[in-house]
C-alpha cells in the first residue's frame, strides 16, 4: 500500500499551467470602482412604514446572547403588531460568522435590509469605502436622531464618504446599547485586604500592591484570545493619556503618537504589571471565560472588564460584586473604554431602504430602550433612568451614564485601523509574556498607526 | 465501436467535479495573490508583489518555521512510536490487543473542536496537567502552557502527536500483518531476538507504509490550523502563528485577501515540495540495486 499524491512531471505542468492561467485571465478579482451611492434628499424618504405596502425585512443580527436576544425578539414583535405589512425575516448568528459573512455577501446583489456592522475600521469603516452602506444622515433629520443622540455616542457611527476620517461626517447606523470596560471587584476580597473601593488611580494602585502582599491575586484577566488584554489597558491608557489623543489613536485619525511620553507611562505601567504577576501567572494561557469564572469562585481583588459581564458574575457572587468606573484621569476627567453595542446599518443593495430606516428608528426609539431594560440588556439611552433599583446593574449603569454624559467613552482600540486588532492584541501578549519590552510594542503600534494615517 | 475519445469520456464527469472544486479554485487563489484586494470592491494588480512582501514578513516566516517544528510532533515522533507500539502489539503476546489498539485510534474519531477544547482544559493554569505535576511534587512547574512563549508551540505539538499517533500505528500494524510468519521463524531460528527481528525484517517490509504515514502527517502538520484557531489564535504574540492560520487571518480579519493567498500558494507549494521529496525516498529505497 503506497500512496502517490501526485508525480513530478504533472505538478511541473501543473505549476507552469497554473501560472499561466492566472496571467492570462485577464479579469481583476472584485468589481469595478463605483460611484458613491448618493445619499436619498429629506423629502425624497418615506418614513411611516403603515403606507410602505406589504414587504419583508430582512434583518441580519449577531443579538444571539440571552438578554440581547430576548431583547431583539420582544422588539421586532412589538415592529410586527405596529406595521402588519412588514414581515421581519430575522436571521441571528455569532459575532464571528456574522462578520465573515457580511465581508461576502455586502459585495453581491442578494443582501439583508439592515445588517450589524461593527464600528472598526476594518469592518465599516471598509464597507463605507467601497460604498457598500447606506448614509443614513437624511434619516438622522427626519427622524431627529441627533436629538435622541449624544455627539459622543454618534461619532462612533460617523464617517466621511472616503472613510478616511472617522468620528466625523455621515452616519452609518445606529447602537442599541451602551457598553462600558470597567472595574469589578469583591467586596470581601477588598475588605480582607484592608481596602475600600479605590477613589484615585494611586489608591487602586496601591490596593494591587496590598493585594499581592496578602497573597491574594491582584487582578483578572484571561487573554488567550488576545482581544481581552485590551480592555485592561484601555482604561489604564485613559488614565495617563488626555481623552481627545486616546480618540484620535483609537479611531486612526491623524495628529497623535504613540510613542510620546503619556502613552509610554501607560506602557511602562502595563509592563510591571505583567512583570510583577498582578494579572496572574499567566493570563496568556488562560482563556476569557473560564478567568471571570475563576473570579466569581474567589480568584483575585479586581476584574477589569466590560459591562456584559454583570449579569452571569452576579448570577454567581450576589451583592459581593460591584462595579465601578475607573477613577478619573489625570486630566480630572473621567474616560474609559467603552461606547455602543454593534450598530444596526443598512447596506447600499438593500431592497427596502425606507423600512429598513424606520425599523432602526423603532428599536432605538425611547420606548425600545425601556424594553431592552426589561429584558435585562443595558440601554444606550435613558440609563441611569432605566437603571435597576439595585445590585450590580444598578452600578454598571450608572457608571455608562456618568461617563457617557460627563466624561468620555474612548474607542476600542481596535477601531483604530485595519490591522490593529491583530497589532495591539499580538503587542500586549508579548509585553504581559515579556516576549517584548513595552516600548517595542509601542514601536509596533506607532508603526501601525502612522501607516495607517499617513497612507 | 470504440472510438480513441471513450477512455477520456469515462473520466470526463469525475474531472469536471475535480476541475470545479479544485483546479478552477486553484488558479483563482493563484489570480487573487498577484493583487491587492481586500475582498471586495476594486482591486489592483500588484504582479508578485505579495510574494516578495512575504520575504521580509516576521509574521509569515515565522509561520514557516512553526510547521516545520511542527512536522516533528506530526510525523517524525508519532513515526517513532508507532514503530515501536505496532511492534510490541505485532508480536501478539499482549492481551486485549484490539481494546488498546481502538484507544490509540480513539483521537482520530473524535471531532477535532472537542479534542481541542479538553486539552485547553488539560493546559490551563488551573488544569489537569498542572494539578498532576503538582501531585508528583512538580509544581514548580506549573505554568499556562498555551501562554508560555516558549512553549506553546510544542504544547500545541503534542496534540497533534497524541492526535496523529493512532494512524501511523494503524497504518504500519496494518502492514505488519502482511508479513509472512516463516520469516519471524527464519529469523529466530537463526537467533534473532525481538530488537534483530524489527530491524532485519519488519522495518524494511513496513517501507511503503512508512512513506504513507510521512506523507500524510507531514500535510496534516503543514496544513493544520484548526488546533491553532481553537486553542491559542496563533499566541502568545505570534509564538503558535502557522501558515494555514494566517491564510485565515489575512483574509478575513485583515481584509488582505491577496496576501492569503499567496500565503496559500506558497504553503501548497511547500506541501508539493516536501512530499515529493519523501516519496522519492521512499520509493528510491524500495527498489533494490
Amino acid at each position: 500500500m503506497t500512496l502517490r499524491p501526485f508525480n513530478r512531471r504533472f505538478f511541473m505542468a501543473g505549476t507552469a499551467g497554473l501560472a499561466g492561467a492566472a496571467v492570462l485571465s485577464g479579469c481583476a478579482p472584485g468589481s469595478t470602482p463605483t460611484d458613491q451611492p448618493s445619499a436619498p434628499a429629506p423629502s425624497d424618504i418615506a418614513t411611516d412604514p403603515a403606507s410602505m405596502g406589504d414587504l419583508e425585512l430582512v434583518v441580519w443580527d449577531q443579538e444571539v446572547r440571552g438578554s440581547q436576544n430576548d431583547s431583539l425578539v420582544a422588539l421586532n414583535k412589538a415592529f410586527q403588531d405596529k406595521y402588519p405589512n412588514i414581515t421581519i425575516k430575522r436571521l441571528s448568528q455569532g459575532t464571528d460568522d456574522l462578520k465573515a459573512q457580511v465581508t461576502l455577501a455586502l459585495s453581491g446583489n442578494d443582501v439583508p435590509d439592515v445588517v450589524q456592522v461593527n464600528n472598526a475600521r476594518g469592518d465599516m469603516g471598509q464597507f463605507v469605502k467601497a460604498g457598500q452602506l447606506v448614509d443614513l444622515s437624511p434619516y438622522a433629520t427626519a427622524y431627529k436622531w441627533e436629538e435622541r443622540f449624544s455627539p459622543s455616542v454618534l461619532s462612533k457611527v460617523r464617517y466621511s464618504a472616503d472613510s478616511t476620517t472617522f468620528g466625523e461626517g455621515n452616519l452609518y447606523g445606529l447602537p442599541q446599547t451602551g457598553e462600558i470596560v470597567g472595574i469589578f471587584y469583591s467586596t470581601k476580597k477588598l475588605e480582607s485586604i484592608g481596602g475600600k473601593e479605590p477613589e484615585t488611580w494611586d489608591d487602586y494602585f496601591s490596593l494591587l500592591d496590598k493585594a499581592m502582599a496578602a497573597g491574594e491575586q491582584p487582578m483578572v484577566l484571561g487573554n488567550i484570545e488576545k482581544w481581552p488584554a485590551l480592555h485592561v489597558y484601555g482604561p489604564l491608557q485613559g488614565y495617563f493619556v488626555a481623552a481627545d489623543e486616546v480618540v484620535k489613536l483609537g479611531m486612526g485619525n491623524a495628529g497623535a503618537s504613540w510613542t510620546d511620553e503619556p502613552n509610554t507611562a501607560a506602557m511602562d505601567k502595563f509592563q510591571e504589571w505583567g512583570e510583577k504577576k498582578y494579572l496572574g501567572t499567566s493570563p496568556n494561557g488562560l482563556d476569557y471565560d473560564p478567568a471571570w469564572t475563576e473570579f466569581t469562585k474567589g480568584t483575585g481583588v479586581f476584574l477589569p472588564g466590560g459591562s456584559w459581564l454583570g449579569t452571569d458574575m452576579e448570577a454567581t457572587m450576589k451583592d459581593d460584586l460591584h462595579f465601578m468606573a475607573p477613577p478619573p484621569s489625570k486630566e480630572g476627567k473621567l474616560a474609559t473604554t467603552g461606547g455602543t453595542g454593534i450598530p444596526f446599518s443598512v447596506p447600499a443593495k438593500a431592497k427596502n431602504i425606507d423600512a429598513a430606516a424606520a425599523y432602526i428608528d423603532f428599536i432605538t426609539n425611547d420606548d425600545a430602550m425601556q424594553i431592552i431594560a426589561d429584558n435585562g440588556g443595558m440601554p444606550v439611552l435613558r440609563t441611569k433612568e432605566l437603571a435597576p433599583a439595585s445590585g450590580v446593574q444598578k452600578e454598571i449603569f450608572e457608571a455608562f451614564d456618568d461617563v457617557s454624559n460627563n466624561g468620555t467613552l474612548l474607542p476600542y482600540l481596535d477601531y483604530a485601523t485595519p490591522s490593529f486588532s491583530d497589532t495591539a492584541g499580538q503587542g500586549l501578549q508579548e509585553v504581559l509574556g515579556a516576549q517584548k519590552t513595552g516600548a517595542e510594542v509601542l514601536k509596533a503600534f506607532e508603526d501601525d498607526y502612522t501607516k495607517f494615517t499617513g497612507a | 465501436m470504440r472510438h480513441s475519445a471513450t477512455p477520456y469520456l469515462y473520466l470526463l464527469p469525475a474531472f469536471v467535479v475535480y476541475a470545479a472544486f479544485m483546479l478552477y479554485p486553484l488558479v483563482r487563489a493563484g489570480q487573487f495573490s498577484l493583487f491587492d484586494w481586500p475582498g471586495f470592491g476594486p482591486s489592483t494588480f500588484v504582479g508578485f508583489g505579495n510574494y516578495i512582501d512575504l520575504l521580509s514578513d516576521d509574521r509569515f516566516l515565522a509561520s514557516i518555521s512553526h510547521a516545520l517544528i511542527l512536522i516533528l510532533f506530526y510525523s517524525i515522533l508519532p513515526l517513532v512510536i508507532g514503530l515501536v507500539l505496532a511492534a510490541v502489539l505485532r508480536r501478539g503476546s499482549v492481551r486485549g490487543l484490539g481494546f488498546f489498539r481502538v484507544m490509540i485510534f480513539m483521537p482520530q474519531v473524535i471531532a477535532l473542536v472537542v479534542v481541542a477544547v479538553a486539552w485547553r482544559q488539560i493546559y490551563s493554569p488551573n488544569g489537569t496537567l498542572n494539578d498532576l505535576l503538582g501531585a508528583i511534587g512538580l509544581g514548580g512547574l506549573a505554568r499556562g502552557w498555551l501562554g508560555d512563549p516558549i512553549l506553546a508551540l510544542p504544547a500545541v505539538g503534542v496534540i497533534g502527536f497524541w492526535l496523529e499517533t493512532g494512524l501511523v500505528m494503524l497504518l504500519l500494524l496494518a502492514g505488519m500483518g502482511r508479513i509472512s510468519n516463516q520469516l519471524f521463524e527464519a529469523a529466530r531460528l537463526d537467533g534473532a531476538g525481538p530488537v534483530r527481528e524489527f530491524f532485519a525484517i519488519t522495518l524494511p517490509s513496513v517501507r511503503g507504509e512508512i512513506t504513507t504515514a510521512l506523507v500524510l502527517t507531514i500535510i496534516a502538520a503543514l496544513k493544520t490550523f484548526d488546533l491553532v484557531y481553537l486553542t491559542t489564535s496563533g499566541g502568545p504574540g505570534t509564538s503558535t502563528t502557522v501558515p494555514s492560520y494566517e491564510v485565515y487571518n489575512r483574509a478575513f480579519n485583515l481584509k488582505e485577501v491577496g496576501s492569503a493567498s499567496a500565503v496559500a500558494i506558497v504553503l501548497t507549494i511547500m506541501v508539493f515540495l516536501i512530499n515529493i521529496a519523501v516519496s522519492r525516498i521512499g520509493e528510491e529505497r524500495r527498489t533494490p540495486r
